[in-house]
């Protein structure tokens, strides 16, 4: 094959790709402290801080990488913190992922 | 892999003299919830290039220790061993060395200062996407090299932070300066440099712009932008990035998503991850020092990913690249396993 039409036909990939997040969610990711513990589905419903911890989260965290499965909660803050550094996070939005990971 | 530089005997004992000592004043310090996170990536990958097969299995851990309210002390490392075939066989070289050794003090909500060896901040791909467990590809991108001035490092002092946070957009900043060092383990360029990022939350779009300056030898500069974007509720991702160096320029263009339309991402179809990343390299001048190609190069890579659960993924990619030179076929394969967990037990709150 061609450099020509290789590359035409890499390119109608790409755009293929590009037209999927068309297909709205039907889910929503869970968080590491969510997953590793069972929740009676009331008495944990998320809060109002909860949500926002979901939204940045899902905007900040999970533009690089997804949720690991499960982890301790002793090591939430050393996790918070580094990512703080890491991604430049606000104050706020370090508090609100740590109320997030940690109800 | 150049990033990577051998031990010694000598540095190997102080340094980990110094985690030790850092991790015990983390004890003292640190209450129930400032338990030390080791974290990292396994994984055993392969690669055949123009009918050569290379085997690497690498572990890279990562310690991040919280000390009181306000610091951090955060360090990567890599240890790896190549199997690459020569004509009597199979050869095997072996890497072990830090990525990065750094402590960073929390002085206001708009400021960290972090000092020691630390990850240059220039464009994406060398702060976000180069652990072992983050990347979608096994290889970087062809241009990752430019502006990272050699080793990817500085030894020195950086000031970042959020500058501008509110709910629909946000301004981040880094700015650095590195002094030379020829150390073995902690290797860098004389060199300053910066990243400025802004990010619209309703469109999930981020656009930044980096620059950096080598400010030893032939001093050159370095720009850099990028742009990420990934639609609310979808799992698609695009990223990509342009860098332009003194002597050569290129940009990468990569793609993923994850379907949530048969029972979500944790399904067995929501698990596969299909992957298209596109890249090319245009030299400026026939001056190499910058780690490109030596030739004008467009490469092609169509990855398919799998997310299994307990935090592992298999990875794997076909590649055709093209050039003046020669035109090759890469095929890569791997699995990472991703590990996180406490330094030791603690208490619980």
């Amino acid at each position: 094959m061609s450099q020509k039409y290789f590359f035409a036909a890499a390119v109608a990939l790409g755009a293929l790709l590009m037209s999927l997040p068309k297909m709205q969610s039907q889910a929503t990711q869970q968080t590491p402290a969510q997953t590793s513990k069972k929740q009676p589905s009331d008495k944990h419903r998320p809060q109002p801080s909860d949500n926002e911890g979901q939204r940045i989260f899902d905007g900040q965290c999970a533009r690089c990488h997804t949720a690991p499965d499960g982890f301790s909660p002793r090591i939430t803050n050393a996790i918070v913190r580094h990512m703080r550094v890491r991604a430049n996070l606000s104050a706020t939005d370090e508090k609100a992922i740590l109320r997030f990971m940690n109800p | 892999m150049s990033r990577f530089s051998s031990l010694n005997s000598y540095w190997k004992g102080r340094t980990l003299g110094l985690l030790a000592a850092l991790a015990v004043s983390s004890i003292s310090f640190a209450g129930a919830q400032n338990v030390p996170a080791i974290s990292g990536g396994v994984a055993f990958l392969t690669s055949t290039n123009g009918g050569n097969t290379t085997y690497t299995p690498l572990i890279e851990p990562l310690l991040a220790a919280p000390i009181g309210k306000h610091i951090l002390i955060e360090s990567r490392a890599a240890i790896l061993e190549t199997f690459s075939p020569d004509s009597t066989g199979y050869n095997h070289t072996h890497f072990a060395g830090l990525t990065y050794l750094q402590g960073d003090y929390i002085a206001s909500p708009h400021l960290t200062i972090v000092g020691g060896s630390f990850l240059l901040p220039f464009g994406t791909y060398n702060e976000r996407l180069s652990p072992v467990w983050i990347g979608n590809f096994q290889d970087g991108p062809l241009i990752a090299s430019l502006g990272l001035l050699s080793t990817g490092t500085g030894v020195g002092g950086m000031l970042r932070g959020s500058a501008i946070s509110r709910r629909k957009y946000s301004i981040d900043y880094a700015t650095w300066f590195s002094a030379r060092s020829g150390n073995e383990q902690f290797n860098s360029e004389r060199s300053f440099g910066g990243r400025a990022s802004l990010y619209l939350q309703d469109s999930r779009l981020e656009v930044g712009l980096s620059y950096d300056r080598s400010l030893q030898g032939t001093q050159e500069n370095f720009y850099g932008t990028h742009v990420w974007w990934e639609p609310k509720d979808t799992a698609f991702r695009l990223r990509s990035e342009f860098a332009r160096g003194h002597h050569a320029q290129g940009y990468w263009i990569e793609a993923d998503y994850r379907t949530q339309a048969f029972g979500g991402l944790n399904s067995w179809v929501g698990r596969f991850e299909p992957l298209f990343r596109m890249q090319q390299t245009f030299r400026r001048d026939t001056i190499i020092s910058d780690g490109l190609p030596l030739v004008n190069t467009q490469r092609a890579d169509f990855g398919l990913d799998y997310n299994l659960p307990h935090n592992t993924r298999i990875l794997t990619s076909y590649s055709r690249q093209f050039s003046s030179s020669n035109n090759t076929n890469i095929w890569e394969t791997g699995i990472v396993y991703r590990f996180l967990f406490p330094a030791w037990k603690g208490k619980s709150q």
